[in-house]
């Protein structure tokens, strides 16, 4: 546990880690964010928060002339 | 390091022999030195060889300060070297990118329901799959479960510890997991009858040796996944209770987790007290990836709904994006007027928008895109510590250290926009 490591133990294992990392495959931050934009716009349409939900769907909007009593 | 001391004798004896006599270095005594010079130094190196491989006789044998620092220096160097890999490829920032998409406008969301019934600060929420059902889990102990639709209260439990810091609802919707200073992970099987008593059938699956954090399940009710204040993170068996796999790396507690979605296989980020962000590998254990960029604690990590990027909140006031392909940081959500420390993030479903609960009681709701707040959100008497999105997107539920929970959504639109915005919504 990280808490009981004494300060050498954890330097060792974040050496071992970024030698890790170093290596790892990377893509353009150019190609990635243009990716993640496109999936965005694509799921936009689905998004209800964005498109709102008329009140008939929408399960949180309370009956016309009545309310809810708790 | 005996055979060093006779080595240094035969040093001293033909360096003594020499300074005797005028400083003229007859062939014969730099014969005698090479000779004892060049197995000497292949001793010693061949001796610091063998005591090095074995790394726990080495911090005996070397200096203590000397291995930190050398390991320091390394660190150091590695961190450097990485930061150049990832800048290469930083050609471009995502709001630069995101330029020609449209800005959302004016943005309102309203509380549609406000769940009361906690005696003490609300620490944690989940919602079911069937996206009415929430669970939720508070300072004084008690996890209770509501209907969100109609505000009732299904379930409640009483912990036998207090900051119950954690709670999960199951995928099947028939459990629900919860922990916090009892340092464990317990399942409550939920039952229809209303009069049973839910605590004598719980079953305690994860034992950690700090605080609980954060849970959740995978998949299934089958497996659950901890982070803890003991600086690690583990996945347990539910039936068994038996521990799976442990995830090693923080170097201090561990404050929250999220598993990527389904589609995008078996990997999940933490973040903690150590101001990283890890993505692990549940199978292997190992972590794939690390990022530490945020300035303090990071109190809540949740991916992009595609899989391929998360957000965290940190306690130094920002919310960041991280792309996991490109390896690095590509948004800062900030404002020079927020600086309380942000609690819970969550995205939206399209991963447009970006929901941060913030310890100055408001939820800032952020253009995932193009790095701009869309809008605050008041309502809450103090600091907002839970947030999550629906299952199907349609609200939210923020639950607060004001003891109640609020489940908002998206505000019809207004044909006539009032000027003061800040009413409570």
């Amino acid at each position: 546990m990280a808490r009981d490591m004494s300060d050498i133990d954890i330097l060792k294992m974040e050496l071992e880690q970024l030698k890790k990392e170093v290596s790892t495959p990377r893509e353009p931050v150019s190609k990635t964010s243009k990716d993640t934009m496109d999936w965005c716009e694509a799921a936009s349409g689905t998004d209800l928060l964005i498109t709102g939900v008329p009140d008939d769907k929408n399960p949180y909007k309370p009956e016309k002339g009545g309310c809810i009593i708790t | 390091m005996v055979e060093g001391k006779t080595i240094l004798s035969f040093f001293a004896s033909n360096f003594s022999c020499i300074s005797c006599e005028p400083r003229v270095l007859s062939l014969q005594n730099i014969l005698s030195l090479l000779f004892f010079l060049l197995p000497a130094s292949a001793l010693t190196t061949g001796i610091y060889m063998i005591f090095s491989t074995k790394p726990e006789m080495a911090t005996q044998e070397i200096q203590p300060n000397e291995t930190l620092t050398n390991l320091k220096a390394e660190s150091d160097t590695l961190k450097t070297k990485l930061e150049d890999e990832r800048a290469k490829l930083h050609d471009v920032e995502l709001h630069q990118v995101a330029e020609k998409v449209d800005g959302l406008g004016q943005f309102i969301m309203k509380t549609r329901r406000t769940l009361k019934g906690h005696g003490n600060k609300v620490l944690c929420m989940d919602w079911c799959k069937d996206k009415r059902r929430i669970v939720s889990s508070s300072q004084d102990g008690k996890v209770i479960v509501w209907d969100a639709f109609t505000t009732n209260k299904e379930h409640a439990v009483t912990m036998p510890c207090t900051w119950v810091m954690a709670c999960a609802y199951a995928p099947s919707g028939c459990a629900v997991a919860c922990g916090g200073l009892d340092n464990k992970c317990s399942v409550y099987p939920l039952s229809l009858d209303k009069n049973e008593n839910l605590a004598a059938k719980k079953k305690s699956v994860a034992m950690h040796t700090n605080y609980l954090s954060a849970c959740s399940f995978t998949n299934s009710d089958m497996q659950i996944l901890t982070s803890s204040g003991d600086g690690t993170c583990a996945l347990w068996d539910v039936e068994s209770g038996q521990l799976l796999q442990s995830f090693h790396g923080h170097a201090a507690d561990v404050l929250c987790l999220d598993l990527a979605p389904s589609e995008t296989g078996n990997t999940f980020v933490s973040g903690g007290c150590d101001k990283k962000a890890n993505v692990w590998d549940m199978r292997s254990g190992q972590c794939i990836q690390s990022f530490e960029t945020h300035e303090s604690d990071i109190n809540s990590v949740r991916y992009y709904p595609s899989g391929d990027a998360f957000a965290s909140g940190s306690d130094d006031a920002t919310c960041r994006l991280y792309d996991l392909r490109a390896d690095r940081e590509v948004a800062i959500y900030s404002k020079e007027s927020i600086i309380f420390g942000a609690s819970s993030v969550d995205f939206s479903l399209s991963g447009r928008l970006l929901f941060g609960g913030y310890n100055d009681y408001t939820i800032n709701v952020w253009d995932v895109l193009k790095g701009t707040r869309v809008s605050i959100l008041f309502g809450h008497e103090n600091r907002v510590s839970t947030l999550r999105l629906s299952p199907d997107g349609t609200a939210f539920c923020s639950g607060s250290w004001d003891h109640t929970l609020r489940v908002r959504d998206r505000g019809y639109h207004l044909g006539y926009i009032p000027k003061r915005t800040t009413l409570s919504g």
